[in-house]
């Protein structure tokens, strides 16, 4: 097979590095050659943040660039838009409809643009828009957004079994949050 | 068996592994988790600590490999540049037990203030340096490099960059070999560097360099893969799977493990049989410049740049002419740049700064994002520590006309690591300068890592924690204060009276780093929307949590931990808790 790419992006804070380690003990588990790319350090303080994961028979690059993601997870609606250029024609974008204002907008430098949803699928991309928060909050906590989001992600991408991501969650996620994280992750195959 | 792991995390297997017993650090991304993983194996097996900075670090390594024990150090680059000192003559004195130096650069600059090449410095101290390209890789070359350095009497640099550091790979593990420690044998004209000991080790200093180019000639981590000879590619590092990924096998690949001594015959050879020879490597054009020296014509630099992270679509385009196509939205994004966190301690600070209007030498650090829009309070920004004695030039610079109006601001692990000498020197020479301490009690930037100033260590452990306000007095600082940031009244009115004052002062802002599990936080505060009059008002502080809409301002409760410092701004008491 080709190598397959998937970059969950969002805002330092949000758990993006925790959901792809989620992901890659997946693809580890279901035999796939993997490599994960972090962000660590300033950018982690709020602002946007990237991770790659790359998987096949052979990876060699960890990085993901411009027209090259098969898949998109956005943690944030505004990311979801920002990065879209790095989508491979005919991708798939999954985004979480949180709006989350950057700073230039926080102070009126900027605006959120609107109809942002629109735009993406106007271009022809795959979008499935997920309120990751309320089911994050039902779960019981509004961090377990990262974990509702790989439920969805978990209905998208083929060949792997359930039980695996169920494993993936229970070993990445810290021990007294794993019953909020179990919640979140089935509600996220809801969505 | 194998795992998927950080290349920082494969390092720190390499050395349990190698049976490393000593390991010193100071954080500093992208290095920082080599150590904390570290830390994680037992204490007995292979100590770790955090030292003040990346000297004291490196001499401690310095010190257990004369004990006789293989030791460790990492850092990131500009962290060589503070280690520098002990490098040059370690590799004079060589070694007992093995010695390594990690240092990982940071191409493109993801959380660095400058983008040096590392390489220059295994030159320049002539020491070996090799350079892992994936997690696997890591591990193997950092046990390797015990081999070599024992081999060869020298210390050896292993040298990361941030996409290997911080991307993870799977990697094969095996057990951990324990090295006998030697008995002790007191060897002065091996250890004691004076001149005419110096004067006989630089010599052989020189013919371990040729020995060194010798090894390289054939080491199994320099290797040749043979794809079409129309193309050849000499590179090493992240720089291979960039390479690999953009040519696949239309090209031959010269991949060099070891990029200081660099070999001749074994690049003269794949040389001649390549048609086009490219050197592909980020940063400065060290592997180029070798292959010119001696004659070898290559392509570097007049098709790659210095600058930042090269990936596998400037190949693929420099070398192919070929490019991917992307999709493109028509929609002006506002950029999300990093921010402090809500609840900051240090965003007090820095709103009474601006508010002040005072010149602020500014240092390394989470508190470096002070200098960010809306708050844009910090003038400068240069090194670990020079906050402090920037501040003290500025003010000798301007002949005194900025001593009421400028101050230096310091974090706690900052001001431990190179910021004591720098207020001793403004206490000796008796500086009209006022610093600020921004204590949030823990080394914030790198993720969290304690420090000689929170009284605890790399285990979390109790430790002796250094008394700012008992040092300041001892090194002749008279006038001492202690403050609240999240106080913006007291904050203002001490900052006001030190810097009136006519002598040295230290004003230490004490309040922990909100990100910190041991905080508690309050419930989030809302506005109560019949009393905002959206004057934006407390929007001057920069916080995320705040909101600005069209009839009045809104608090995100996902980000407010309810610090309060915006209550203090708003004049309609709409800010409710």
């Amino acid at each position: 097979m080709d190598t397959k790419s998937v970059m969950i992006v969002g805002v330092g804070g949000q758990g993006t590095l925790l959901a792809s380690r989620i992901l890659g003990s997946v693809l580890v588990d279901a035999g796939y050659k993997v490599k994960v790319s972090e962000v660590h350090g300033m950018s982690q303080r709020g602002g946007s943040v990237v991770t790659y994961i790359k998987y096949g028979e052979q990876v060699y690059s960890p990085v993901i660039e411009k027209g090259q993601a098969d898949i998109i997870v956005s943690f944030e609606q505004l990311e979801a838009a920002r990065w879209i250029s790095y989508l491979k024609k005919g991708g798939t974008i999954i985004t979480n409809t949180q709006k989350i204002s950057p700073m230039p907008v926080i102070t009126g430098a900027a605006a959120y643009p609107d109809g942002l949803e629109d735009k993406i699928k106007a271009a022809g991309v795959k979008l499935i828009a997920a309120d990751a928060l309320s089911a994050a909050e039902k779960a019981g906590s509004a961090r377990a957004v990262n974990v509702v989001l790989m439920g969805v992600l978990s209905r998208v991408l083929p060949g792997i079994e359930l039980s695996s991501w169920k494993a993936a969650v229970e070993k990445c996620v810290p021990a007294k949050v794993i019953e909020i994280n179990e919640k979140a992750f089935d509600l996220g195959r809801e969505l | 068996m194998s795992e998927l792991m950080l290349g920082n995390k494969a390092v720190a297997r390499g050395l349990y592994e190698a049976g490393v017993t000593v390991v010193s650090s100071y954080p500093g991304t992208p290095s920082t988790e080599i150590t904390e993983y570290a830390s994680a194996y037992p204490a007995d097996e292979m100590y770790c600590e955090w030292a003040p900075n990346e000297k004291v670090a490196c001499e401690t390594a310095i010190g257990a490999s004369i004990a006789g024990a293989r030791s460790f150090c990492a850092m990131k680059h500009v962290g060589l540049n503070v280690a520098a000192d002990p490098l040059f003559t370690a590799s004079y004195t060589g070694v007992s037990g093995g010695m390594v130096i990690a240092v990982a650069d940071d191409p493109g600059m993801h959380s660095s203030q400058n983008e040096q090449d590392s390489r220059h410095y295994a030159i320049a101290a002539k020491v070996p340096c090799l350079e892992p390209s994936d997690s696997q890789e890591c591990r193997d070359y950092a046990m390797l490099a015990y081999e070599i350095s024992e081999k060869f009497d020298t210390p050896v640099i292993l040298r990361l960059t941030t996409r290997v550091s911080h991307s993870q790979s799977e990697v094969v593990t095996g057990e951990r070999t324990e090295k006998a420690l030697p008995e002790y044998k007191k060897d002065i004209a091996k250890y004691v560097m004076v001149p005419a000991n110096a004067v006989k080790k630089h010599v052989v200093v020189e013919q371990r360099t040729l020995d060194l180019t010798e090894y390289a000639e054939t080491a199994p981590i320099n290797t040749v893969e043979y794809g079409s000879t129309d193309i050849g590619v000499i590179t090493s590092g992240i720089c291979y799977q960039y390479a690999k990924e953009a040519l696949g096998d239309k090209a031959s690949y010269l991949k060099l493990g070891m990029v200081n001594p660099l070999p001749v015959k074994l690049i003269k050879e794949f040389a001649s049989k390549v048609k086009t020879l490219y050197v592909i490597e980020e940063l400065d054009d060290v592997i180029e410049t070798h292959c010119r020296k001696h004659g070898i014509d290559v392509k570097g630099k007049e098709l790659f740049t210095y600058q930042g992270e090269y990936f596998q679509s400037r190949i693929k385009q420099m070398i192919l002419g070929e490019a991917d196509e992307f999709i493109a939205i028509d929609e002006n994004i506002p950029v999300r740049p990093p921010v402090l966190c809500a609840g900051c301690p240090h965003r007090g600070v820095f709103y009474i700064l601006k508010k002040l209007g005072v010149m602020v030498s500014g240092d390394i650090g989470c508190y470096t994002l002070g200098a960010a829009a809306p708050l844009s309070a910090i003038d400068t920004t240069v090194c670990m520590g020079a906050s402090i004695s920037g501040l003290h030039g500025f003010n000798k610079g301007r002949k005194g006309e900025y001593e009421g109006k400028a101050v230096a601001v310091i974090g706690d692990s900052t001001f431990m690591h190179s910021g004591i000498t720098s207020l001793v020197d403004i206490a000796y020479n008796r500086s009209n300068s006022t610093v600020i301490v921004l204590d949030n009690s823990i080394t914030g930037m790198t993720g969290h890592q304690n420090n000689p100033a929170n009284g605890k260590n790399i285990y979390g452990d109790p430790a002796s924690a250094v008394n700012l306000e008992a040092l300041a007095k001892a090194i002749g600082i008279d006038s001492v204060e202690v403050i609240d940031p999240n106080n913006l009244e007291q904050t203002e009115r001490v900052i006001k009276q030190e810097l009136a004052k006519a002598e040295p002062s230290l004003i230490i802002a004490r309040k922990p780093c909100a990100l910190l599990k041991t905080v508690k936080h309050k419930a989030p505060f809302s506005i109560n929307s019949d009393k905002c009059k959206n004057c934006k008002s407390c929007m001057r502080i920069g916080c995320p949590a705040l909101v600005s809409g069209d009839k009045c301002i809104t608090i995100d409760p996902t980000l407010c931990v309810g610090c309060g410092l915006c209550t203090q701004l708003c004049k309609f008491d709409a800010i409710e808790e």
